[in-house]
């Protein structure tokens, strides 16, 4: 595909642990154009996170370990560049927000040291400290935070969890990102904090018209924030297409029992769960990792490992009943 | 401001402190049997000089009264006379304590140094033959008391190898250089005499490593699990993940919140370093306070034994007030909460 910003194919992480050997990132493909707002969608535990950080090249390893697979950046592999040519990959290229600010900054530095840190390290052009000062000022204006001279000389603890993520959302778009990865920024906030993060997320984005990889379990954040859903699994992407088309027209057993799995405010009556729980990795199932949970297994499903394969216009999803033979 | 409340606060809980120890160690000394006087003064003084003696030191009276003579005394800066060496207690502490400090000083950095040295790069490749090196050293390190060390080394690189001194602080051929604080390196140091100072490290140096391995292996042990911890925080992988140099983030952000416990435990090992010293000394016939200390216990020297404790405790308590202050100037949590009063 031409006009990749980033390419992630065959995938494969594994994690050593005392019992053995998990399976995590079980051949990840996919793709986010230029410009492009995509949502990652998928249970707690399913790798996403873990494939975001193989694309930074930051995976805590050991106990982490990429085995197989390219991230293609402009075309160019990730996990194949030299330190140097990595570094200057992070922040610039790709930034990052995580799941939990309070993780996410380091509690013994002040918000300022962590941030002009960032902004000297990760911006295209070298700054001076002066030049620093004033783009860590303005960002933080950007994300909203009143008085951003005072918030310089804070520690993180001397924050709001809201306050905290705008500040990390500050860091990820202070170095002008090409593409950002939100990794759910607001599972760990507030419910009434948690639009307005979104909204000033997307408001953004749109502004610096920066591509995203937006990482969610909620589809109804999805809906909101995407033009283009991946639906992830056990550790491989199962469907993929247009959002549009992805909620009219659900095609993978696991994306329906997601959609089901929605509350609706209409009709009344709690949501459907999906029977079974996300496989084990240590010894996952054979052939379809979410075949024990499906309501169409057959042979096949147990024998053979399904693959993507386009069904319809930009529509992929990775399942035997869609495929001929 | 918030600093200052959190010294005053620890400054007036040490005053309790040492007041108990002043009494625990009065009561111990005095328990203990044997008669101190008759072992001052020998088995063929006469009585009345026996009596005598202890008038003069009011070990006739109830120990109430006793505590308060001392206290007293102690309080005027006055510890009373050695039994033994005849002197006021004062004079004896002002002679053999610099020795001692010098000596634990010397230990105590070779401990931290080394010890978050070794710790830093085990926890950085843990799981490596560095690490896993590291880790057997740690458990010897930890297990083997430092006279056994001390043995050992005096043994092997004092007497077999001959690289090193075997006792004492300078060569006899070396002059001693004027007493300005009593640590011979400082002296020497300050009166520019480098002969002096080369040949008092040179005999410092087994009996401070002898000294320093089991809190260095303690340092290393706690370092490398902190750093090995905090190497898979998200607030490393974040600080990479925006392009800062992983030397950097290794060197500020990861050590930074990395020392935090291992600054806390180097002061309960600084203090446990002055313990050790007592039996270091001995074996090194270093002329320090620990040294000093041994023989007024072997004595019943009761001034001596009561003023060696309490400047024991006088320096933990001074030590563990420095260790407050340290962690708290890196852990901005802890500063903070002082400051909120909590």
């Amino acid at each position: 595909m031409t006009g990749a910003l980033l390419h992630v194919q065959g995938l494969k992480v594994e994690f050593k642990v005392y019992e053995g050997v998990l399976k995590v990132l079980n051949g990840v493909q996919m793709v986010v154009h230029e410009g492009e707002r995509m949502g990652l969608v998928g249970e707690a535990g399913c790798g996403k996170t873990t494939t975001m950080k193989c694309v930074l090249r930051i995976l805590p390893s050991p106990p982490g370990k990429i085995t197989a697979g390219q991230i293609l950046f402009h075309g160019r592999d990730v996990l194949k560049m030299t330190f140097h040519q990595v570094q200057r990959v992070r922040g610039r290229g790709i930034a990052m927000i995580f799941q939990d600010p309070t993780a996410a900054l380091n509690p013994v530095f002040t918000i300022g040291d962590q941030l002009m840190s960032v902004i000297k390290y990760g911006s295209r052009d070298s700054l001076g400290a002066r030049e620093v000062r004033s783009r860590a000022v303005a960002v933080l204006h950007e994300v909203q935070l009143p008085d951003p001279e005072r918030i310089l000389t804070n520690y993180p603890i001397q924050l709001s969890g809201g306050m905290r993520q705008r500040v990390c959302i500050a860091m990820a778009l202070s170095t002008e990102p090409e593409l950002l990865i939100a990794d759910e920024p607001t599972t760990s906030l507030d419910v009434t904090i948690q639009d307005q993060i979104l909204r000033l997320l997307n408001a953004l984005v749109e502004r610096r018209s920066t591509s995203v990889i937006f990482i969610t379990h909620s589809l109804g954040v999805v809906r909101e924030m995407a033009d283009r859903v991946y639906v992830m699994y056990a550790g491989s992407i199962i469907e993929s297409a247009a959002k549009e088309e992805l909620f009219s027209n659900p095609l993978h057993p696991y994306t329906q029992g997601l959609m089901r799995a929605v509350p609706k405010l209409t009709g009344g009556g709690i949501a459907e769960g999906i029977p079974g729980r996300i496989p084990d990795y240590l010894n996952p199932p054979a052939g379809c990792r979410f075949q024990p949970r499906c309501p169409h297994a057959w042979a096949r499903c147990v024998n053979e490992v399904p693959t993507l394969h386009e069904v319809g216009q930009g529509h992929e999803v990775a399942c035997f009943r869609f495929q001929e033979q | 401001m918030g600093i200052l409340k959190l010294v005053g606060k620890r400054l007036v809980l040490s005053v309790f402190v040492l007041f108990g120890l002043s009494i625990l160690i009065f009561l111990i000394s005095r328990v203990l049997p044997g008669d101190p006087v008759r072992m001052a003064l020998g088995p063929r003084a006469p009585e009345w000089a026996v009596q005598n003696m202890r008038e003069q030191m009011h070990l006739d009276k109830p120990l109430y009264a006793q505590y308060y003579y001392w206290l007293s005394g102690a309080l005027r800066g006055d510890l009373g006379q050695s039994l033994f060496t005849r002197r006021a207690v004062v004079d004896d502490i002002k002679e053999f304590l610099p020795a001692t400090m010098e000596l634990v000083l010397f230990a105590g950095v070779i401990m931290a140094v080394f010890g978050i040295l070794l710790g830093a790069v085990a926890g950085r490749y843990s799981n490596t033959w560095v690490d896993n090196s590291v880790r057997i050293f740690s458990y010897v390190g930890v297990v083997t008391p430092s006279f056994v060390f001390a043995i050992l080394f005096l043994l092997l690189f004092g007497y077999v190898l001959r690289w090193f001194p075997t006792a004492g602080r300078l060569s006899p051929g070396i002059t001693r250089p004027q007493v300005i604080t009593g640590m011979v390196t400082l002296d020497a140091l300050v009166t520019g005499n480098f002969a002096a100072l080369g040949d008092a490290l040179w005999h410092m140096v087994l009996p401070a490593v002898s000294l320093a391995l089991g809190g260095m292996a303690q340092e290393a042990r706690i370092t490398r699990s902190t750093i090995s911890d905090n190497l898979r925080k998200d607030y490393i992988a974040a600080a990479k993940g925006f392009g800062i140099p992983e030397r950097f983030v290794t060197l500020k952000y990861l050590l930074k919140p990395s020392l935090i416990p291992t600054v806390s435990i180097l002061g309960l090992d600084f203090a446990s370093l002055l313990g050790n010293a007592f039996l270091v000394e001995l074996i090194f016939n270093w002329p320090g306070f620990s040294r000093y200390g041994i023989n007024a216990m072997l004595r019943k020297d009761l001034n001596a034994v009561s003023a060696v404790v309490m400047v024991l405790g006088v320096v933990f308590v001074i030590v563990n007030i420095l260790v407050d202050l340290v962690v708290a100037g890196l852990d901005p949590r802890i500063r903070l909460g002082a400051e909120r009063g909590k």
